[in-house]
């Protein structure tokens, strides 16, 4: 199977982390907002984080060293402000791996369990809640129809008479519409094919939000509100440190999680085994049994986004 | 260089100056101003929450008013094409405030999408070469460089031909004439990037059509003309400047036909949709009644800019309406309104509504979001109006009543413009 990348406008090639020489446009816009910074830290006015802050390069173009120091800066800050030492990674994709998952329609009973083990594991904020899978409630009489869907379900009565459910997240398109209409390339596929975000270069324009044909993006319409007790220390830089407001957020595939090869969290929280998930390149995995075995599709393929997040009925 | 030094300062002088309807004009607009950063302190401290977008609709009137004011911008300078085909004889003065109007007009655009972004901060990410710009394939990367291009030239030629006009010099037409004419694919080019960002987006199959850049442009040629023909008539009370009844009329008759092909357009749409019949309809139906049995809160406006477009096209197609003055001015008012309305609201609110996934949040705008688009129109006609007073003062005062351009000190008493230029819009 050839699930390579497909983007033709992003260049997938570059790796995290590498050393590439600044341009001199760059360099002297640094020297010179630098400059302004040093006047308003002798103000009073900022300190020191700020300026780094605001000053911070596009994640794949910050060297090791800055990069060391970009996620010692956020341990930092979230330790102070969750009370307890965070950790703040930046795993590279691993080589010939191009992630994929399957849900099997059949199984789901709509329970919602998988929403709220997203929401713990991935620091979303509770208050204004922010949920990556939205589960849709389906008639059976119309089958998959996102016309006769409805999100806001009561979740204590499921699975309902004459209903089904059908869960919805990031769809990790190979060919990702949100990547194409980024206009500071902020969002782009990573190598082992998770579409990610790189949540201190996002301007928040929100362009992705119309582009992406899944709603599966969410936007931080204010200061994320975590639990400290509850918040997970174990981050990632792309995947679920706390976010900032004013960013788009997604489903990331659980990357902290499954680049140390562990399932996504929703998959071990799934009570009826409705999830599942894979590497798409492994000829033994999971997926590619179910790719196999099962008659998948995929949602809005007329779209050509081709999604990397397959639907089956397993039953 | 010094005479550049005498002209911005004699023009400072002259916007200090005028009757009490100007400054109590000025007034206004400076209060509009200071409530919307009072507004715009909430939000940035708030986050976006103080307005009523979502996830669902997570662009709403902000990018609304962007939308219509690219294509006031656009059409501002298209009105030249006719100016000169038609000969209305101050070709230069049409120039110079169809020029005035776009550099206003963008950078309110500028303003609307700096109020609309998660962190305007960070608007050195999407500058060429310094930030990490996706070129070619993003459109809003398109759009931010092709409105700073198009404001960047409508400043330069404007503020060139009111210098030269302000030092009693005749414009150099060798500088001048390439320079607007090559504004003019620059404002068809605006708008059609503003159209493109929209109608790119495969998700959106109420955006996804071929001829919403052409509506774009056949409305902009309704709106924006709209203005210029009311300012026009200001002008023409208050200052020396001239335009005959004749042009007026014919702008008018433009502005009818672009309406019809407007409405044209509008119904092959609505065609399209209601014949075929598909689950993309549903946006049709949200935009003039509601879906599943629920009613819309923006049918009215919906049926609002529809009426007042077809009203406003019978009464600019028909010769006598379109040359009274009352009826004029009542048409132009109704085709401001109905392509407001439709760029405001009709265009993004049903785009969103239902969302990708089916899902209906009904938005209307909220108080902060009001009240900080009223702040972005009051620096845009603050702009307006100090722009076209320092043009009115440079290009129909007399040149012996400026101040000496060579050789002038700081404290040569300024002859105060005559009362008439001084009276507000």
């Amino acid at each position: 199977m050839a699930h390579e990348c497909h983007c033709e406008t992003i260049d997938c090639q570059t790796p995290a982390g590498n050393e590439q020489a600044p341009s001199p446009d760059r360099r002297e816009w640094v020297k010179g907002m630098a400059a302004v910074a040093a006047g308003l830290m002798a103000a009073g006015c900022t300190d020191q984080a700020s300026v780094d802050a605001f000053l911070q390069k596009h994640f794949r173009e910050l060297s090791k060293s800055e990069l060391q120091e970009v996620l010692e800066r956020l341990e930092k800050q979230y330790s102070e402000q969750y009370g307890k030492d965070v950790e703040v990674k930046a795993t590279p994709a691993k080589e010939g791996v191009n992630f994929g998952y399957a849900l099997d329609i059949s199984r789901c009973i709509g329970c919602r369990r998988c929403v709220y083990a997203c929401v713990g594991e991935n620091n979303q904020s509770r208050d204004p809640q922010v949920h990556w899978i939205t589960v849709l409630e389906m008639d059976k009489e119309h089958g998959v129809s996102l016309e006769h869907a409805d999100a806001y379900y009561d979740g204590e009565q499921v699975p309902r008479e004459g209903k089904f459910y059908f869960p919805v997240a990031c769809q990790q398109c190979s060919n990702p519409p949100c990547c194409k209409v980024c206009p500071v390339n902020a969002t782009y596929p990573d190598q082992d094919g998770i579409v990610v975000i790189d949540y201190d270069w996002c301007i928040g324009c929100r362009c992705c939000m119309s582009a992406c044909p899944y709603g599966a993006r969410r936007f931080n319409w204010s200061d994320p509100s975590i639990p400290s007790d509850e918040m997970n220390p174990d981050t990632e830089y792309l995947g679920n440190r706390p976010r900032p407001k004013g960013v788009v957020e997604k489903c990331t595939f659980c990357l902290q999680r499954t680049r140390q090869g562990l399932y996504p969290k929703c998959v071990e929280a799934c009570p009826v085994g409705a999830r599942k998930f894979g590497n798409l390149l492994d000829p033994k995995s999971e997926i590619r049994y179910i790719l196999e075995n099962k008659r998948v599709f995929i949602l809005k393929e007329e779209l050509k986004t081709m999604p990397k997040f397959y639907y089956y009925y397993g039953l | 260089m010094k005479s550049f030094v005498t002209f911005v300062l004699g023009s400072m002088r002259t916007v200090f100056r005028g009757s009490p309807a100007y400054f109590a004009w000025i007034g206004l607009l400076v209060l509009l101003i200071i409530q919307g950063i009072g507004a715009y302190c909430t939000q940035a401290t708030e986050g976006l929450i103080v307005t009523n977008m979502r996830d669902s609709v997570s662009w709403a009137f902000y990018i609304g008013n962007f939308t219509f004011l690219v294509g006031v911008a656009a059409a501002a300078v298209m009105l030249v094409i006719p100016a000169y085909i038609y000969d209305w004889k101050p070709i230069k003065e049409v120039v110079v405030f169809g020029e005035i109007l776009a550099v206003s007009a963008v950078i309110m655009c500028l303003l609307f999408v700096v109020v609309d972004m998660g962190h305007p901060e960070r608007f050195w990410h999407l500058m060429p070469f310094v930030g990490k710009v996706n070129f070619p394939s993003s459109l809003l990367a398109w759009d931010a460089l092709v409105l700073n291009a198009y404001l960047g030239l409508n400043l330069v030629v404007a503020t060139y031909i009111v210098y030269c006009a302000f030092n009693g010099k005749h414009y150099n037409p060798q500088i001048v004439v390439p320079l607007v004419i090559f504004s003019i694919p620059m404002a068809i080019s605006i708008h059609t990037v503003t159209a493109f960002l929209y109608n790119g987006m495969a998700s959106r199959p109420y955006w996804n059509s071929a001829i919403l850049a052409p509506r774009f442009l056949a409305s902009a040629f309704c709106s924006g003309p709209a203005i210029l023909l009311i300012l026009f008539q200001v002008l023409r009370k208050v200052t020396k400047f001239e335009i005959k009844d004749e042009a007026l009329h014919k702008i008018a008759e433009l502005m009818a036909y672009a309406m019809g092909f407007n409405l044209f357009l509008t119904a092959a749409e609505i065609f399209k949709e209601y014949y075929s019949d598909t689950q993309h309809l549903v946006h049709i139906q949200y935009l003039f009644g509601g879906v599943h049995g629920e009613h819309s809160p923006i049918a009215l406006y919906g049926w609002a800019s529809l009426l007042l477009g077809i009203f406003a096209f019978l009464l600019f197609l028909v010769p006598a309406t379109r040359r009274n003055p009352v009826t004029m001015n009542a048409g132009a008012l109704m085709i401001y309104a109905s392509v407001y309305i439709e760029k405001g609201i009709a265009l993004i609110i049903p785009g969103y509504t239902p969302d990708t996934l089916g899902q209906i949040y009904e938005y209307v705008p909220s108080i902060t979001e009001l009240r900080i688009s009223a702040g972005v129109f009051g620096v845009g006609f603050l702009a307006l109006t100090l722009m076209i007073k320092v043009a009115v003062h440079a290009m129909f005062i007399p040149h012996a009543e400026h101040a000496e351009h060579e050789g002038a000190s700081h404290d040569t008493p300024q002859v105060a413009p005559p009362e008439a230029a001084a009276k507000p819009a």
